[in-house]
């Protein structure tokens, strides 16, 4: 079992993250390093992971990439995936990885509308998420809720298909594509999601536009696009 | 031979001239230098056999052949810049999966466990 760390300038809240799951949990700990210029890597170490350091930015779909290549060559059977920054909540991660265990599913992904907090976010997100439900839907059929959310967890299979296959940036409506392809099984179970503990989220509007523009995109060229 | 044939063909005689020697010289990638090649080759010939550009400028439908000529000048740059936009892509792949293989040795270095057992 691997919980798979991508991380980018987090050297404050990557050691908490780190240190939190190794003290509840007895998964291998991995921080993917995403070109850090700040002390990320040493955070990650200090606390206990297996730190992998990318020697540029790859971004974040490059960098969970590279966990799951990390997972393929140790033959782990399953992966979680969470964020660094201290957002995704460490004790929802055995619920995530629950319906993997039982092979009941291929993928799972943990929504924050699932559950009974209500989560207040502004409008651009509202109407993107709403957009996303609705592509994803209209091309695959998987009814989700949280399109965009990146507290996953996959099994051995997804993680070799990742492994070769896997969007460079902003991946995760993306993969319902890929998952359709593969005849993947995917479910989503509620998560609970804190506040950002450090910094502000940096997106801009032009960003969120090109987010939407790009997305869309490559998920309808991976909808024709021959896997070999 | 008027003066303009002159500067032109001067013109594409040492762009040709030019990229043969990159090419020599190992600056210029053979596969990158095809395109080039063959777009001073036609600057080349239509500016000796001026007739000829007029008469594909008729048979194209364009009544002033200048214009054709800026419409293949055209078209040939955005040639380049897409056979461009390929090799970036390309590019980024390779050093994509080159910083994560080296990520992995790193690790696996640190481990002491010697390389890693990528599969292409």
């Amino acid at each position: 079992m691997l919980v798979a760390i991508p991380a980018y300038r987090e050297e404050r809240s990557i050691g908490a993250v780190v240190a939190a799951i190794q003290h509840k949990f007895s998964y291998d700990v991995l921080v993917v390093n995403d070109g850090s210029p700040d002390g990320t890597s040493a955070a990650a170490r200090h606390a206990g992971a297996i730190v992998l350091d990318l020697p540029c930015n790859l971004g974040i779909g490059g960098a969970v990439q590279t966990a799951f290549l990390y997972a393929m060559n140790g033959g782990y059977d399953a992966l979680v995936r969470i964020d660094g920054d201290g957002q995704h909540e460490i004790d929802d991660i055995p619920s995530v990885l629950k319906p993997i265990l039982d092979e009941h599913a291929d993928a799972v992904i943990g929504s924050r509308f699932l559950g009974e907090k209500e989560y207040r976010i502004s409008i651009p997100r509202i109407f993107g998420i709403h957009f996303f439900r609705l592509l994803v839907g209209l091309f695959t059929g998987y009814r989700v809720t949280d399109p965009t959310s990146g507290f996953f967890a996959i099994n051995r299979r997804l993680i070799e298909f990742y492994s070769y296959h896997y969007p460079s940036d902003y991946p995760e409506v993306d993969a319902y594509i890929l998952m359709h392809r593969l005849g993947a099984r995917t479910v989503e179970v509620p998560v609970r999601m804190h506040a950002r503990a450090e910094g502000k989220s940096s997106i801009t509007t032009f960003d969120a536009l090109y987010y939407m523009v790009k997305v869309t995109l490559s998920f309808l060229i991976n909808a024709i696009r021959r896997f070999g | 031979m008027n003066r303009i044939t002159l500067l032109s063909v001067c013109m594409s005689v040492a762009l040709l001239v030019y990229i043969l020697e990159m090419v020599r010289r190992r600056r210029l990638r053979e596969e990158y230098s095809i395109l080039w090649l063959f777009g001073s080759l036609v600057i080349l010939i239509l500016s000796v056999k001026r007739d000829w550009l007029a008469r594909l400028s008729f048979s194209a439908g364009i009544a002033y052949p200048p214009s054709f000529l800026f419409l293949v000048g055209i078209l040939f740059i955005l040639l380049i810049l897409i056979h461009f936009s390929i090799a970036i892509s390309k590019l980024h792949q390779m050093n994509k999966r080159m910083a994560q293989e080296l990520a992995l040795l790193k690790e696996s270095a640190e481990k002491g466990e010697g390389g890693g057992t990528l599969q292409p």
